[in-house]
């Protein structure tokens, strides 16, 4: 079976700066994967070529069977990628449910019942309680969970998670990946997250991309990927120092 | 259609609109010409308020030129009557095209271009600009020496060529606002508005949530323009000329926008509410100062303008979220 | 008509440009550092350029002496504002800094009516229809010594914010507010430094500019939008490109005023200002933000 999400050889230069070098891998139907590295390795700048802020350079991204490479970000989503922001960027002055409203009326043109679907969206992420909060007014966990479900209103086929996990205690990292886990195998969503919280990552992902200096320098199941020399240099053992 | 639009607003609220509704209708049953006058004045004002709220309180686009829409539909409709005898309700079907395709024209460009924030704002100054050089010096609208609408003694109101006196001027701009105000109700709950709101708050998250910015963008913009160039026409007819200088200048622009920025932008009684304050602050301080003895020309403008400092210091988000809450209405969650 | 007339008029507009520079260069500081749009900084000019026709009414002082008290004054004007009006705004959305800047305009608009009238006043300075000729050119003396003091106050300027360390200080401010605060910066009080020297700035190039045009109340809304149209086009926040889009305008002005009808001269300068804006709209010198 062709993969649901194929990254072939992208790469992206700012002003010089290789941010991302010829990275390739795949992402099949019903996955969860995980990219990681360290800080500036080019993770960003590659969700960002996948969802469409970026035009990559070079190379292809080929969603559901199609070339979604140069498409701007709206048509992105609209082909079915959901994304959240590493720098959680929900609607400030809109209420949690309007934001969720947002998300809901991408596939939908009838309000009330973008609502309705809003509504299950936020009682998967527990956030049905606080609907009518402003999303400006709510802690960063709550803020990260409403990114989440605003992504997830927009019935997404692959979903692109940012950091989702930084900033949050353990016991919300846990409530987190139980969530993502759920969606997983509820619906069969596909995930793939960046992430720097190897707890989290360890208990969600099947497969590990590992960037350093924007290249693919090694992938795998998270067991072979912790216990590779080249990641240890790089990225865990810099970690654990 | 009325329970949609009606939902979730408390019973008081409704009260209280249809009592404000009912005394307006009613108002010139009792009020003087003068007082007429000045209530022309508050419609005008809330209605192109409204409009301009729907590009800046809705989708979070900066107008600074809403005066070349009004004056479009201003000189379209009143060149028409003027040249081929034309009535003002036929001039609007092509009055109000022109000043909705030239919103287009503009926020093709910014939009395309990625001209935004305070940058828009002023391409916005500079198309009115264009529009004030330009007409001054385009003849068939006679330029900057003026165009008048011929004016006779009329026996009766005549609604359809819109000649008549102030009170029809005055029904009609009720009229309009009332019909803005459902209309932006309206399109504030349907998708338009939810995703003018996200555009409004946060554009990348907005086009990463699906939204085709650009296209909602344009409609807030072509919406707008054709919204104000209905002012226009009615501006027109009810003064009976036209001077590009005046009609094109910036300062009818801010008139425009400082209703609904005092009334509280975004919201859909803002901009009513903003008219009544700020027109009625005008003329209180008119009668106040003439009351004093002082008449200086320039007197009145610094105290509406310490005052409108004063405002806008000590209400950030406008009089009506404080109004508001003051009478208690905030909406129902469903 | 001559090549000398075409000649003649370009240096005049070049001449009126570089104050039109001055003025824009206040503008660019301002925004450049406090990120508010001075929607009164014509009328700010204004004010300088009646406090210039008074002084001179009074006590016959030339406005070139002027330059140096009158600036100092808009200095202390500017500092204030941004004190007590304006810092309270710095953190506010943009339209609500507008109003705020707005309704200054509007009370300074009309102060200045209520106190002046409503009648064009200048000053008559003994050397007002002086001339230089150079060649077949022929150059107004008054533009001439308006543009040199022009040049004067924008290099001392540049100096200012190049060699001091208040200079230093307030560009931390401009590039990264909130590490000027964590290094201990007083960023209100730089703030308010900031928009002194761009009312100083103004005010300097509206003492220039009594000399070349009259001053009426309704000239502050005109220049403020000169203003912008300049700033844009040079480049908002930077100071040489506020030079060059005032010359740039300068020039335009006159040569549109030459070759078709004075009237229509402003829409030239909107008509750069659209295409800038389009194609370049960072302006001519500004650096692309990302």
């Amino acid at each position: 079976m062709k993969p649901l999400l194929q990254v072939q050889g992208v790469s992206k230069r700012f002003r010089g700066l290789l941010a991302v070098d010829k990275v390739s891998f795949e992402v099949p139907q019903g996955g969860v994967y995980a990219v990681i590295g360290p800080n500036g390795a080019g993770k960003t700048t590659l969700f960002n070529m996948i969802a469409g802020v970026f035009m990559p350079d070079g190379g292809t991204v080929e969603f559901n069977g199609e070339r979604i490479d140069g498409l701007p970000p709206n048509q992105v989503c609209q082909r079915g990628i959901g994304r959240t922001f590493q720098i959680v960027r929900p609607f400030p002055a809109l209420t949690v449910e309007e934001n969720v409203i947002v998300g809901a009326l991408m596939k939908r043109t009838d309000v009330s019942m973008a609502r309705a679907h809003a509504h299950d969206v936020l009682r998967r992420l527990d956030l049905y309680d606080k609907r009518s909060q402003r999303a400006s007014s709510m802690t960063l966990p709550d803020r990260k969970r409403l990114e989440v479900a605003r992504a997830l209103a927009t019935d997404p086929k692959l979903l692109l998670l940012d950091e989702v996990m930084a900033g949050l205690r353990p016991t919300e990292t846990d409530r987190m990946v139980s969530i993502l886990k759920e969606l997983n195998s509820d619906s069969g969503l596909t995930i793939l997250l960046i992430e720097h919280v190897m707890r989290a990552v360890m208990a969600l992902a099947q497969h590990i991309v590992v960037l350093h200096h924007g290249a693919n320098i090694a992938e795998g199941a998270p067991a072979d990927v912790v216990r590779d020399k080249a990641v240890i240099d790089s990225y865990l053992g810099a970690e654990s120092v | 259609m009325i329970a949609r639009l009606i939902d979730g607003v408390p019973t008081r609220a409704l009260i209280l609109l249809f009592l404000l509704l009912a005394s307006a209708i009613c108002a010139p049953l009792f009020a003087s010409d003068y007082l007429l006058t000045i209530l022309i004045l508050i419609f005008y004002f809330a209605y192109t308020g409204q409009a301009w709220n729907i590009m800046m309180g809705f989708a979070g686009q900066l107008s600074l030129g809403h005066a070349l829409y009004v004056g479009l539909g201003a000189y379209t409709a009143a060149a028409l009557f003027v040249h081929f005898g034309i009535a003002p309700w036929l001039g609007l079907l092509i009055g109000v095209p022109i000043a909705g395709a030239v919103g287009a024209f503009i926020g093709f460009l910014a939009f395309r271009f990625r001209v935004g924030g305070v940058y828009f704002a002023i391409l916005t100054i500079a198309f009115a600009e264009f529009a004030r050089v330009g007409f001054d010096h385009f003849a068939w609208t006679a330029g900057s020496s003026g165009l008048f609408l011929p004016v006779k003694q009329y026996s009766g109101n005549n609604l359809w060529t819109l000649r008549g006196e102030p009170v029809m001027f005055y029904y009609v701009l009720l009229a309009a606002t009332v019909a803005a105000f459902i209309g932006c109700r309206m399109l504030l709950q349907s998708r338009i508005g939810y995703f003018w709101m996200a555009i409004r708050e946060d554009e990348e998250a907005a086009r990463a949530a699906g939204i085709d910015t650009f296209r909602y963008k344009m409609i807030a913009v072509v919406i707008s323009a054709a919204m104000t160039s209905f002012a226009g026409v009615v501006y027109a007819f009810y003064y009976n000329n036209l001077f590009p200088e005046q009609v094109f200048h910036i300062s009818r622009s801010i008139e425009i926008i400082l209703g609904p920025i005092v009334g509280g932008i975004g919201t859909l009684f803002g901009p009513i509410l903003g008219a009544f304050v700020l027109t009625g602050l005008a003329e209180v301080l008119t009668e106040g100062l003439h009351a004093l003895g002082i008449d200086i020309p320039g007197a009145k403008q610094v105290f509406y303008g310490i005052c409108l400092l004063f405002v806008i210091m000590a209400l950030p988000d406008g009089v009506w979220p404080w109004v508001k809450r003051r009478l208690g209405l905030t909406e129902r969650r469903s | 008509m001559s090549f000398e007339i075409y000649l003649n008029v370009a240096i005049a507009g070049i001449l009126t440009g570089l104050v039109y520079g001055l003025m824009a260069l206040g503008l660019s500081v301002i925004f450049g550092v406090v990120r508010v749009v001075n929607f009164a900084h014509g009328e700010m000019m204004t004010v300088a350029m009646y406090i210039a026709v008074t002084l001179f009414a009074a006590l016959k002082l030339d406005p070139l002496l002027m330059l140096a008290p009158i600036a100092v004054v808009l200095f202390a004007f500017g500092y204030l504002l941004q004190k007590s009006v304006i810092n309270p705004f710095i953190t506010r959305p943009e339209h609500s800094q507008f109003l705020l800047l707005v309704a200054v305009a509007i009370i300074l608009v009309n102060v200045q009516l209520i106190l002046f009238g409503p009648d064009a006043q200048n000053v008559q300075t003994s050397y007002a229809y002086d001339s230089y000729q150079i060649g077949t050119v022929i150059v107004d003396a008054t533009k001439t010594y308006a543009a040199l003091a022009a040049l004067v106050v924008a290099t001392a300027l540049f100096c200012f914010f190049r060699y001091t360390t208040l200079g230093t200080a307030i560009r931390a401010c401009a590039d990264n507010y909130t590490g000027a605060l964590v290094v201990g910066l007083d960023v209100k009080h730089l703030y308010a430094l900031t928009f002194g020297l761009g009312a100083a700035c103004v005010g300097a190039a509206g003492v220039m500019l009594i000399l070349i045009v009259d001053v009426t109340p309704a000239l502050g809304p005109a220049y403020t939008l000169l203003a912008f149209v300049i700033v844009i086009t040079g480049g908002l926040g930077s100071m040489p490109g506020a030079l060059l889009g005032g010359v740039l305008i300068g020039l335009t002005e006159a040569m549109a005023g030459l070759l078709f009808t004075p009237s229509a001269k402003s829409m030239f300068a909107f008509g750069i200002l659209v295409l800038v804006l389009l194609f370049r709209p960072q302006g001519i010198l500004g650096k692309r933000s990302a």
